[in-house]
């Protein structure tokens, strides 16, 4: 029993020392030795571009739900005045960041695994070794950076969809004036509440590009490998994901508080 | 040319090379012999710098690939290339753009500017039909057969024409007609080139034909080096059997 818990303990230490060893080395053969701009190009276009109809849809009827929601829940208790303070805070501060992610981790970044670790086991990245190109460099970093910049750009996008669907079943379907939806929004959503889910994006897009293209890269085993890296990868992140999302969110309030 | 001495190199609690020394010459084809998870391709892996011994040396020319850091190593590697098992092609790239992969990536390095669109598709196109690959530039990797998978790989190596080729089984899993294209093409390459090369495989009567000296990987180490006819003629149950193997096949009968 000890000895499986020293094990277990041994193995998630040496991750983590593969883990930052990997970010390290991207970030070093990424400077020195900057990728074209066409990779770049490439990866903000998969992930940017080609996310934003699976983000909008998301964004949008969660939108929906939180509006029906709100209004059948505090409508008896003459409170449904506050439904688009409600969607706006929820969608700003919580769920557009976090759902993005997980669609984002979803589409994006198992397929990055998955792609990545494939060319691990066939040798590919060995390939590019061998014609002298760092995989760091040439694989790795434009994914890095696509990711990072292009999940708070979607988180955005959601959270303006959010609003909106919000917007469309409490004024559409439960004939709410649009000034009770939209005016007091500016008043109690605050530039903190944007600022808190913008930077909860940047995190979770980082958190979650790192540990796809990690598990990717440190594929072994064939077909059966590539689907237990790709596995992992989207399981940690969403783990990761919803923990930093407590973490962050106990730190900026008590910041918040401290400074305001 | 190529100097490997005392490399030991472990994966988890499997030691693999066990102090293993070898030289290759230069302009010579090198076959090593072994059975299949000896260690033959982790050897070619220490020579091209993708892996690092635990102990030994590896010496290319002049320059120690073993204690290089790996920007180093990638500067000495531009002169090499590899041949994988599976050939390792860029599954996204067509023919043509898995060819021209390393003269877009690393330009012309006898001159300032890269190669023009012209250039490249000059060059792409004599080493695509050397391996007899001409007019298949616009097919992917997926759409290849086996062997044509392999030319493919060897296009994008004769490519940018590298002095060290080093070719991980590259007759494994082809049937014998595609084999023999095969071997033909890698002393074709050699003549071209006029570099030097190492082949890993377990396929005696493809060694036999490209060989210029043959050398059996055996537990960890490197246990002959030969001339092919003096290397058939040791006393040793592996060369043994591996004779045997050959006696028992009419079209190998007449290489000996």
């Amino acid at each position: 029993m000890v000895g499986s818990l020293k094990l277990f303990l041994f193995r998630v230490f040496v991750a983590i020392g593969e883990y930052v060893s990997l970010i390290s080395g991207v970030c070093t053969a990424g400077i020195k030795k900057p990728p074209s701009w066409a990779l770049f190009r490439d990866q903000f276009f998969h992930i940017g571009v080609l996310s934003t109809v699976v983000v909008g849809i998301t964004g949008f009827t969660t939108g929906f739900v939180l509006a029906a929601q709100s209004i059948y829940q505090l409508s008896d208790k003459g409170l449904a005045g506050v439904t688009g303070i409600l969607v706006g805070k929820a969608m700003i501060t919580e769920l557009g960041p976090i759902l993005t992610a997980f669609m984002v981790t979803g589409r994006v970044g198992s397929a990055m695994c998955a792609e990545l670790g494939t060319m691990k086991v066939t040798e590919q990245i060995d390939a590019l070794r061998s014609m002298a190109i760092d995989p760091h460099s040439h694989l790795v970093a434009p994914r890095f950076v696509a990711g990072i910049f292009m999940v708070p750009l979607l988180t955005i996008f959601s959270m303006l969809m959010g609003i909106w669907g919000g917007y469309i079943i409490s004024v559409l379907w439960f004939g709410m004036s649009p000034a009770t939806y939209y005016n007091p929004m500016p008043i109690h959503i605050t530039g903190f509440d944007l600022f808190t889910g913008v930077f909860k994006s940047f995190v979770f897009g980082i958190i979650l590009v790192t540990i796809c293209c990690y598990k990717g890269m440190k594929t072994s085993g064939g077909a059966a490998g590539v689907g237990t890296s790709t596995t992992q990868s989207v399981v940690i992140s969403y783990v990761l994901i919803l923990l930093w999302d407590f973490f962050l969110t106990m730190a900026l309030n008590a910041f918040h508080a401290e400074f305001s | 040319m190529i100097s490997i001495r005392n490399v030991k190199k472990r994966f988890g609690t499997r030691q693999v090379l066990q102090g293993l020394s070898l030289d290759v010459h230069e302009g010579e084809i090198l076959v090593i012999l072994g059975r299949s998870g000896v260690g033959k391709s982790v050897l070619l892996r220490h020579i091209i710098g993708i892996e690092k011994p635990d102990e030994g040396t590896v010496d290319v020319g002049d320059i120690r690939i073993s204690s290089l850091s790996q920007k180093e190593i990638y500067e000495a590697v531009k002169n090499m290339g590899m041949l994988f098992q599976g050939a390792a092609l860029f599954d996204s790239m067509n023919i043509f753009e898995n060819t021209a992969f390393y003269l877009r990536q690393h330009g012309n390095p006898s001159k300032e500017k890269p190669y023009t669109e012209e250039e490249i598709k000059r060059k792409v196109k004599a080493a695509l039909k050397m391996v007899g690959l001409e007019g298949e530039g616009e097919k992917l990797p997926a759409d290849l057969s086996g062997g044509m998978r392999k030319r493919a790989g060897l296009a994008r190596l004769l490519v940018y024409r590298p002095k060290i080729l080093l070719y991980d089984e590259p007759t494994t899993g082809l049937d014998p007609i595609t084999a023999q294209q095969i071997n033909e093409l890698i002393v074709q390459t050699q003549e071209e080139l006029q570099g030097t090369s190492i082949v890993v495989t377990h396929d005696i009567h493809s060694a036999l034909y490209i060989a210029d000296r043959l050398a059996l990987h055996e537990g960890g180490k490197i246990a002959y080096v030969k001339k092919p006819k003096e290397f058939l003629e040791i006393d040793d149950p592996t060369i043994t059997f591996l004779k045997d193997t050959l006696y028992n096949h009419p079209s190998a009968r007449n290489q000996l």
